[in-house]
């Protein structure tokens, strides 16, 4: 027998909430939803555009009665719930309807606050809050010229420009001086306004209604000066109060909203509540983003799995007036102690200002180009020290998206025939397509259904802009705390701290220790949690190979064709004679298709079938080459010029250096791949500042460089420090290797890595600090005595042989 | 025919010759067929071309009763050979079971999947 959920609300909140049910416990619930109003479930956010004219009712729709039926839900709409009696565990609607339950969903939302003047009442006052409103302003629109909306905030701004996109001549009514005083600055605020009167809106700055004034319908407002204006429409726009009164009178604790602590509980156990309606930590939202969190969370809940808090959240605005961009986060006003960082170019339009305190991102507010603006807002939530790219930081997140876009970053002037994703050929069409036919939400959904930004993620910011373009708002902020996959509500840092301290050595323990939603966990946490046992214990021989990317579990590179690669190492990018023949036989041997010189000073043979590698390897061994790791997330290849030992402007033996470095950390794994370079001087012919690791030589010793590469988006490297000899050059490598491997997440490279982290903490722990450096280079030392075998050798000796071998040939 | 060619079951081999949560291929002239064997030994076999750019399926990390391929990330299900949804397309699905040890194919695949 299920038990019985009654959800009162039928908005995004509560049915948001129903959906991750849905999706974590099917089963547990008989579910039904009454809902006052007479739809199925609509975007709230997207009443704008849908007055404005550029969506329609259909356009909004998040779930349309079928969907109801095919999930089993029982729908009341059009029925407001008058009254919960919690001890006969029953609600009651306004037409009698009564349904009892075991458990009571509150999503009673908000209600829009109006200004108690006289005259609030007449006909042709409205508020701006559902589809119900919306109509009533298209009815005005065609029958009537002039609108006042009465507030110059968020919600009065979007409605006034849907009424002018109506044809209606529209005046603001606003108390303060400025627009939206809670979300931007006077500058930000003034050029907003030039440009919404540009277009033809006219505004009443610092005035007050006293009186709306008409016989039947409204005819006219009376501010307190005195002064009159003429109007044949009213929109209260002033802002919204939590919806609690059903709530209250049911005797459940509120104060500004339903209290509810961290899992969206009520006081009543049986009761939850989520969405606009509720108050936690004190705060009650009025925006999407946290709603989508405390629905996971509640979901979570109520489906009896017991994981997951909700902690709050750092909320941002966006404005959505088509042809403006407007962003605005956390405090940006600035109070005793911070600092100011301002951009601003009056003709293009453009105003960034930051609001720093301690080299950390306060708040933020933007105008005219926004794209920078989930950047900024990912710093400020993270709490990211800014101090080593300061300088660059009001310039943007150099390269955001910029895989051959060049600097058109504006995706809403692209046409739908512009390519976002470059490498899963996804245009800006079938992006907005999926987005609005699909219902998505969030950046996975996305991800999912189309593939933009799936692959390297370089898009990453032009498919979030998409997405608050096309549903508007906030949609796609990430919940902070990122779970590792979605096994699992645990992030890599929680994974990790819990392998080490609590000694878990396989992957079957983690994931029963830890609560893994799926018995043997996904192709994105496996991988992961392999590699961290394998960080962490690196003498106890764990190494689930099934657990590995098929490059790593064999050896070589799949290719598009299901044949591999074969990159045998180059110690520092030099060969011989001897080497090279060997090369050349086994392609005459194994009629390799394509022999091509790497970006890594190394020689790969493309084209070979799986039976042929072992074989292929015992031939390379016997010349003394080894396998390259060009396959693994792992030490690739050091690279180096000839140095002193031959160019005229050398100034140490760079390819020497390279050589022990690379004898010194192959065969290491990582948690993405590694590369390394050495320069004999500063023309740095070896490339050392684009590479994980990389030394130039100066003729006083070494500079080491960190958290450089080439590809997806270049990253020149952050100077690390400078040190005399080779040996220094060799314990600092390890240092650094071993921190990046005992802290970086899995699959983040060294440059996202120390972004996140900040120089200066990697500075600390290995240039300041010996001891620590010392200790880290120890335990790379350490782990290295386990790692340095050659697996080409151990499978051209049988090892793994099922791997190279077809089960069985069949002649049928 | 098809259904006297089912009863055709040809051995391929024992359970212990595939890893658990690993897969083997096995050649026919129709093409590779992957076998797969999940975590609980269930045998599973489909056509070894992910319906997407063609993948070798038998090359991917076997979870649940999922394959993800190699190539491009795509997740299939293992007991229909359907992709997992949003992704649409199917593997041919081939019929298999184990007699103790042993793993037993059919060659007809099941019908209803165009990835021949």
């Amino acid at each position: 027998m299920k038990e019985k959920l009654v959800v009162i609300g039928n908005g995004m909140a509560g049915i948001r909430t129903v959906e991750e049910l849905l999706k974590v416990s099917p089963e547990t619930y008989r579910i039904t939803v009454f809902g006052a109003e007479p739809y199925g479930n609509y975007n709230r956010i997207m009443l704008s555009p849908l007055l404005a004219g550029d969506k329609t009712i259909d356009d909004i729709m998040l779930n349309d009665e079928q969907w109801y039926v095919d999930n089993g839900i029982t729908l009341h709409k059009g029925k407001e719930v008058i009254e919960i009696d919690r001890v006969g565990r029953k609600v009651i609607a306004a037409d009698g309807t009564t349904e009892e339950y075991d458990r009571l969903l509150v999503a009673t939302g908000s209600t829009p606050f109006i200004i108690p003047v006289p005259g609030h009442d007449l006909e042709g006052v409205v508020s701006f809050r559902d589809i119900h409103d919306v109509d009533q302003m298209l009815a005005a629109a065609k029958q009537h010229t002039h609108a006042v909306v009465i507030g110059g905030g968020l919600l009065g701004l979007e409605a006034a420009n849907g009424l002018m996109q109506q044809g209606m001549s529209v005046t603001v009514v606003h108390i303060m001086d400025t627009l939206m005083e809670r979300q931007l600055d006077v500058p930000a605020a003034q050029m907003l306004q030039a440009s919404l009167e540009a277009r033809g809106m006219n505004f009443l700055m610092g005035a007050e209604t006293e009186a709306i004034i008409g016989k039947d319908h409204v005819e006219k407002l009376r501010f307190k000066d005195g002064t009159e204006i003429y109007t044949d429409l009213v929109v209260m726009a002033v802002g919204i109060r939590p919806n609690f009164a059903l709530a209250e009178k049911a005797g459940i604790h509120c104060e500004r909203g339903i209290v509810v602590s961290d899992t969206m509980q009520t006081f009543d156990p049986r009761i939850y509540a989520v969405g606009e309606c509720v108050q936690h930590r004190g705060v009650a939202y009025g925006l999407v983003a946290p709603l989508f969190e405390m629905a996971r969370v509640c979901a979570n809940h109520l489906g009896q799995h017991g994981i997951g808090r909700y902690v709050g959240t750092v909320t941002s605005t966006k404005l959505k007036v088509t042809g403006i961009d407007l962003f605005s986060a956390g405090n940006f006003s600035g109070e005793e102690g911070t600092e100011e960082l301002v951009f601003q170019d009056a003709a293009r339009g453009v105003y960034r200002k930051l609001v720093v305190q301690d080299n950390r991102i306060k708040g933020a507010v933007m105008y005219g180009d926004t794209i920078d603006g989930s950047w900024y807002f990912d710093l400020m939530r993270d709490g990211t020290d800014i101090s080593d790219f300061r300088e660059n930081l009001l310039f943007g997140q150099a390269h955001l998206g910029d895989s051959g876009h060049g600097d058109d970053n504006r995706v809403v002037a692209m046409a739908d025939s512009a390519e976002i994703c470059g490498c899963n050929g996804v245009c800006k069409g079938d992006i907005v397509k999926a987005i609005s036919e699909k219902k998505l939400f969030t950046l996975e959904d996305v991800r999912a259904h189309t593939k933009a930004s799936s692959s390297c993620g370089s898009c990453t910011g032009l498919v979030e802009a998409l997405l608050s373009h096309t549903v508007g708002g906030d949609y796609s902020t990430a919940p902070h705390q990122k779970p590792l996959c979605g096994c699992t509500e645990h992030t890599h840092d929680e994974v990790r701290t819990a392998i080490k301290e609590q000694g878990l050595k396989s992957i079957q323990t983690i994931m029963t220790t830890l609560g893994w939603d799926n018995p043997d966990g996904c192709s994105k946490c496996r991988p992961a949690l392999n590699y961290y046992l394998v960080c962490q214990w690196p003498a106890e021989g764990i190494d689930d190979y099934q657990s590995r990317f098929i490059n790593e579990r064999v050896h070589a590179n799949i290719q598009k064709d299901g044949t591999y690669s074969v990159i045998p190492r180059m110690w520092g990018g030099g060969t011989t004679p001897k080497e090279l023949r060997a090369i050349a036989d086994v392609a005459e041997k194994y009629n390799v298709k394509t022999v091509h010189v790497t970006g890594g000073q190394r020689i790969a043979l493309y084209g070979l079938k799986k039976e042929e590698l072992p074989g292929i390897w015992y031939e390379l061994n016997q010349a003394g080459l080894v396998s390259g790791h060009a396959y693994g997330k792992a030490l690739r290849t050091v690279k180096t010029c000839v140095g002193k030992e031959w160019c005229r402007f050398g100034t140490q033996d760079s390819t020497h250096l390279g050589i022990e470095l690379e004898k010194m950390t192959w065969g290491s794994w990582t948690p993405h791949k590694f590369k390394m370079a050495v320069s004999g001087c500063p023309r740095n012919c070896a490339e050392a500042t684009i590479k994980d690791f990389g030394v130039v030589c100066v003729d006083s010793g070494y500079e080491l460089h960190v958290g450089g590469n080439g590809g997806i988006k270049v990253r020149a490297t952050d100077l690390l420090c400078a040190v005399k000899s080779e040996k220094e050059v060799l314990e600092y490598t390890a240092a650094f290797m071993q921190l990046y491997r005992e802290e970086a997440h899995y699959l983040e490279r060294t440059a996202p890595w120390i972004e996140r982290v900040g120089l200066t903490y990697v500075k600390e722990r290995i240039v300041e600090d010996e001891t620590n450096r010392k200790a880290l280079a120890e335990r790379f030392r350490y782990s290295q005595k386990y790692m340095q075998a050659d697996p080409w050798q151990a499978r051209a000796e049988g090892t793994d042989k099922h791997e190279f071998e077809p089960l069985k040939v069949v002649a049928g | 025919m098809v259904a006297a060619m089912r009863e055709n079951w040809i051995d391929i081999g024992s359970l212990s010759e595939i890893p658990r949560l690993g897969a083997r291929v096995v050649r026919t002239r129709q093409g590779d067929i992957a076998v797969f064997r999940a975590a609980g030994d269930e045998i599973f076999a489909l056509r070894d071309k992910c319906p997407h750019r063609g993948g070798p399926l038998s090359q991917g990390i076997v979870h649940g009763k999922r394959v993800t391929c190699p190539l491009h990330d795509w997740k299939i299900h293992l007991d229909s050979g359907e992709a997992v949804a949003p992704d649409e397309g199917c593997a041919a699905s081939y019929p298999v079971k184990l007699e103790g040890d042993r793993i037993m194919l059919s060659l007809i695949p099941e019908e209803g999947c165009p990835n021949q």
